[in-house]
């Protein structure tokens, strides 16, 4: 045994002294630059890029306490790329779409970032999902240099271009939405007692931030959760306890669900107000149905809750963007029906091609960026505010609109209001909402990047 | 005042369910001197059977049905397949084929129902009671929780009490030698043993469920609270199991409430921790000391 | 009392067989045709480890300049499972004693590393290794206090209460989400090569040393050292102390030896691998979150050993690669079976709890006592015959 472990040492030893042999033994005095750069025949400019074809990648909860609804996202965004794809791709390339599941979970994020980058060679990041989660890799898309676009989740990490030049943000942060939001709260319910109900991450933190601004001397208790512990009921107790009679959370769908069941337990019966994160009404609605098993006597738990969008919502039929998300959905979706979180993932996808158009026809991971900082503001879509991305700024969506849950469809409480980080003032948006092109797909012209 | 018994309360409904899980682990260390990690993994695949046919119309009590015969039916099934040749065997063995079986129900799971959360329906209502204008967090729900789990105590001690088939249970559990020379089918009662544990858990993980968000691992925590508190009532006797899972469902429910509920794991270690070192034998066990 | 079929013989010929690529344990003596090779090597025992070691690290520099940059990365990740698993598989498989814990050990070595590295790259104060030693030495200090509860409890009671301490030790660091992070956890900037370590690699293969290959250098750098350190632990005079006190306490404690003081150097022992791991999977994964050490990791860990055969080292690292290198392929076999992604992602946690009844059912020893037993049967060399034990 003992010549055998020998051998195959002496074997390796020779090996890698011939490996050694090719090798250059030094390094050169110089190096190139090295690196692929956009030359103007090329067409597999990148990686990621060939010819007739653009990989991008995503990291989206597909199992777990976060899946509900956010698991949908990523079959929106598949189908708008079907949808494209079936016109002809954008400049004659198929977009790939490989998303993965880390299932809320930081530790599986970074694994799953790793076979993305390294192993599908993904040409950008798209609407990678959760704060938590996608906090682990930005770091790492960062040094890689992938573009890490449109992250599905408001932090203001995001944000950060001097540390993170390829990462940008997509929807409003919880900043600007926990701004506005409490703006209106407190003109409205000047004498409440205010209870927040935060993620205990940067997710809550941020949405705390914003709200302060203008909530500061109402709050009288702020309760944290932690996802994936869903025994909320002491935290409930303390919001009921400390005779808050409107209750802001920042929380995710499952919770948003956990804390009114948890509340009806107590009888307890605040104004909610809930971010757009967790207040989808068909999702919260059905995961609340579910109980009704004699016991909960409609969907109408919801009802009367205040919260924001910035999207199109599904239930407004007569908008032309839900009217070709719809079409997009019937002819290119998989099982399910068309609702808010598969809108968001398709006004994701219609952001990345407005993007890819920018970045002309071969494009750069460089160039995308670059086409993104300096195109971005002006891309149009179904979003209602526009974005503020620019050279230092890599903010999402600039703003949302305050509205009411009302008999099974939103209602809006104001105009569309914008705001930037900050002591930025809030006003209206000022410009009207855009509508589809003709053929659905975005027709934005290459972006000049010197 | 208000909040010491709502966390009361909602203690005593929790741990109803503990005493419930503690009872199986009983049930089956006394018949097989086996602990069975793979319990409330067993007990949330049993859950999801009751779930898929609520989802497909039936009524809970239906899906409750159907889970306890199908608990049932898997203790018995795992006993004579996978537990039986390791039986008497190293315990290290033994313990390594539960969590086997652990790992393998939950993923099952998984495939077969989906592992996102999913809500399961409670057949009571879940608005708290008001009392002289207090809210309290106790609902007709769980009232249900604490009589179904008494109504299975009551009919287990039944069985051992006043059948011939519990007297032979008892015996199996006591002595095989000797109850094998005196005629009882040690084997068939060993196999019983695991069913009824199973049938036990099943109720437990479908009472747990109930009002409630589940995905395949939310039995985890359960089963070791469940450990908890039936090495807190001695491991071998079903009162032990029952009083230490009401102990621990009401201290686990009062650090919740006023330390933070991400310590109520750390809280049942330490528990756990304690009784093992200082008494060994549990704190309702006449039994003389034993190993652990 | 508590062990499985693992003869005296066995363990002494227990490595050196023709299991695993990247074995680096001690090649056992046994008369026949290589005395000639055999007599000119070192003899003493750590010499002889020390020469196997190196042979290890000559074939880790092949593997990684040789496979692209997503087999390294699937590397690095093998190597912290590996370290911690020989570190389970001391305890178990040498001492007898069962932890579902290690997870959570693993998480005290990477939130030690975690805290000592910070998020900024640049703001490291102390040089990795040095980071990764304390790391270690806090594990170790836990470890004492685990193992001296442990070392009072067996079997299932002591897999209970281990347990208990996986799932329940992540809420410390929710708990004490200022200082640790809560459930975002920390940020790890992964250490980058340091110069004289990229020019050597570079020297011997005219390749840049990207920051993933750099981590599953220090991965596996790392787990020889491991190897060579338990190796030798178990060739000696501690590991004869240890398997005598697994196979018969009654008798080690005739013998004069002290049985809870040697269960507690055990787990401290395994506490330490377990801390390193967690050091090495702090950087590879770059974040010490609660999520990344839930009961799953702790399962996993004893999959492998199981798996591999317990108390083999060569069989901690045929499970660990079996982990990380199989688990792709089960997946892909799911959805091939028309399973949806998620779904297919169970496929593999469902064959391995299948795997480890199988395994316990059917030949206890793992994977190497089944290679071992072909082994010997083509020699027409029984081992002697099954001295399993029953409690």
């Amino acid at each position: 045994m003992i010549s055998r472990t020998a051998r195959l040492a002496a074997a390796a030893v020779a090996a890698s002294l011939a490996l050694a042999a090719c090798g250059a033994g030094g390094r050169p005095a110089e190096e190139d630059g090295g690196g692929a750069t956009g030359g103007e025949a090329a067409t597999a400019s990148d990686v990621g890029i060939t010819e007739t074809t653009v990989k991008v990648g995503g990291h989206f909860p597909l199992t777990g306490v976060a899946a509900p609804g956010y698991a949908d996202i990523p079959t929106g965004a598949k189908a708008y790329f079907d949808y494209v794809n079936a016109n002809g791709g954008v400049n004659g390339r198929q977009i790939e779409y490989v998303y993965k599941d880390d299932a809320y979970n930081p530790t599986q994020t970074s694994q799953i970032t790793n076979e993305l980058v390294l192993q599908d060679q993904i040409f950008a990041m798209l609407g990678g999902l959760g704060t938590p989660t996608h906090s682990a890799v930005v770091d790492f898309l960062n040094s890689e240099g992938v573009p890490d676009l449109f992250v599905s989740s408001g932090s203001l990490l995001w944000d950060q271009p001097r540390e993170n030049p390829n990462t940008f943000g997509w929807q409003p942060d919880y900043e600007v939405e926990g701004k506005i939001l409490a703006q209106y709260l407190a003109q409205n319910f000047p004498q409440a007692k205010v209870g927040l109900f935060v993620q205990d991450d940067d997710f809550g933190r941020d949405g705390e931030k914003g709200a302060r601004q203008y909530l500061e001397s109402q709050i009288v208790t702020v309760q944290r959760y932690t996802p994936g512990n869903t025994d909320i009921a002491p935290q409930i107790a303390a919001l009921q306890a400390a005779g808050a009679d409107l209750v802001v959370g920042f929380a995710v769908p499952s919770y948003t669900a956990l804390s009114q069941l948890n509340a009806l337990r107590l009888n307890y019966k605040p104004q909610w107000a809930y971010s757009n994160v967790g207040a989808d009404l068909t999702l919260v609605g059905s995961l609340l149905a579910r109980f009704s098993e004699g016991a909960i006597t409609d969907a109408g738990l919801l009802e009367g809750v205040i919260s924001t969008s910035y999207l199109p919502n599904v239930t407004q039929k007569d908008n032309a963007w839900v009217q070709l998300f719809q079409k997009v959905w019937d002819e290119h979706g998989g099982e399910g029906e068309l609702n808010n979180f598969r809108i968001y993932g398709m006004s994701q996808a219609y952001t990345f091609v407005s993007a890819l158009q920018a970045a002309g026809p071969n494009p750069t991971r460089e160039g995308i960026v670059k086409a993104v900082e300096s195109g971005g503001k002006t891309f149009e879509g179904p979003w209602l505010a526009p974005f503020r991305f620019s050279a230092d700024k890599h903010g999402g969506i600039a703003g949302v609109a305050v509205n009411k849950i009302t008999g099974g469809t939103v209602t809006p409480l104001t105009d569309v209001l914008v705001t930037d980080n900050g002591s930025a003032p809030i006003t209206p948006v000022g410009t009207p909402p855009s509508t589809p092109t003709a053929n659905g797909i975005p027709d934005v012209q290459p972006v000049e990047t010197g | 005042m208000q909040q010491f018994l709502n966390v009361t309360l909602t203690g005593l409904a929790q741990g109803a369910v503990y005493s419930a899980i503690a009872l199986a682990l009983v049930l089956i260390w006394r018949s097989t001197r086996i602990v069975n990690f793979a319990q409330g993994a067993m007990a949330m695949f049993t859950t999801y059977i009751a779930l898929s046919l609520i989802e497909a119309g039936q009524s809970y009590w239906v899906g409750l049905l159907v889970a306890l015969v199908s608990g049932l039916v898997l203790g018995a099934l795992v006993e004579r397949v996978v537990v039986r040749p390791v039986e008497g065997g190293p315990e290290l063995n033994a313990v390594i084929v539960t969590l086997g079986l652990f790992v393998g129900f939950q993923a099952l799971a998984a495939i077969l129902f989906g592992s996102t959360f999913v809500s399961f329906p409670a057949p009571f209502d879940l608005r708290g009671f008001t009392v002289g204008g207090v809210n309290i967090a106790f609902t007709p729900n769980s009232i249900f929780v604490i009589a179904a789990v008494v109504v299975v105590m009551l009919a287990l001690v039944a069985l051992f009490r006043f059948t011939n088939l519990g007297l032979q249970m008892r015996a199996s559990a006591f002595s095989q030698e000797v109850s094998r020379l005196l005629g009882v089918r040690v084997g068939a009662m060993l196999t019983l043993g695991w069913a009824l544990a199973a049938v036990v858990g099943s109720l437990a993980g479908v009472l747990i469920a109930g009002g409630n968000l589940v995905s395949p691992n939310y039995m985890d925590a359960v089963v070791v609270f469940g450990f908890v508190a039936a090495v807190l009532g001695g491991l071998e006797s079903p009162g032990g199991a029952v009083v230490g899972g009401l102990t621990i469902g009401l201290l686990l429910s009062y650090v919740s409430g006023y330390l933070g509920s991400e310590l109520v794991a750390l809280a049942a270690l330490v528990i756990l921790v304690a009784v093992l070192l200082v008494r060994p034998q549990g704190l309702f066990s006449h039994a003389a000391a034993r190993r652990v | 009392m508590t062990q499985q079929a693992d003869t005296p013989q066995d363990t002494e010929k227990d490595t050196g067989q023709p299991a695993a690529p990247a074995r680096a344990a001690a090649p056992a003596p046994r008369p026949g045709r290589f005395d000639a090779v055999r007599r000119r090597l070192p003899k003493s025992t750590f010499a002889r480890h020390a020469l196997a070691a190196l042979g290890g690290l000559v074939v880790v520099f092949l593997v990684l300049e040789l496979t692209n940059p997503f087999r390294n990365s699937q590397f690095a990740t093998m190597s912290y499972y590996a370290i911690a698993a020989v570190g389970l598989t001391t305890l178990t498989g040498l001492n007898g004693q069962i932890s579902l814990g290690h997870g959570a050990l693993m998480a005290v070595g990477a939130y030690t590393t975690g805290l000592l590295l910070g998020p900024d790259a640049d703001g490291a104060a102390l040089p990795l290794p040095i980071v990764m030693l304390v790391a270690m030495a806090v594990t170790a200090v836990v470890g004492v206090v685990v193992g001296a509860a442990a070392a009072r409890l067996h079997g299932p009671y002591l897999a209970g209460a281990t347990l208990a301490l996986a799932v329940a030790l992540p809420g410390l660091a929710i708990y004490f989400d200022e200082w640790l992070g809560g459930e975002q956890g920390l940020r790890i900037a992964a250490p980058r090569p340091p110069d004289w370590f990229s020019d050597a690699v570079y020297f011997l293969s005219a390749n840049e040393t990207p920051g993933v290959k750099y981590l599953a250098y220090v991965g596996w750098i790392t787990l020889l050292v491991v190897l060579l350190l338990m190796a030798n632990l178990k060739r000696g005079r501690v590991g004869r102390v240890w398997q005598a006190v697994r196979d018969d306490e009654v008798a080690a404690e005739l013998a004069g030896i002290r049985l809870g003081r040697t269960r507690v150097i055990a787990f401290v022992v395994s506490a330490a691998c377990a801390g390193l791991a967690g050091a090495v999977l702090a950087v590879v994964v770059r974040l010490a979150a609660p999520s990344g050490f839930t009961i799953v990791l702790s399962l996993s860990l004893l999959t492998a050993v199981v798996l591999g055969g317990l108390g083999s080292f060569t069989g901690a690292l045929l499970g660990s690669a079996l982990l990380v290198f199989l688990t792709p392929t089960v997946t892909n076999l799911g959805t091939s079976l028309g399973l949806d992604a998620t779904a297919a992602a169970e496929v593999a946690p469902f064959v391995y709890g299948v795997v480890l009844v199988l395994v316990m059912l059917l030949a206890p020893a793992g994977a190497v006592g089944v290679l071992r037993k072909l082994w010997h049967r083509t020699r027409g060399n029984h081992p002697g015959s099954s001295t399993r034990r029953s409690a």
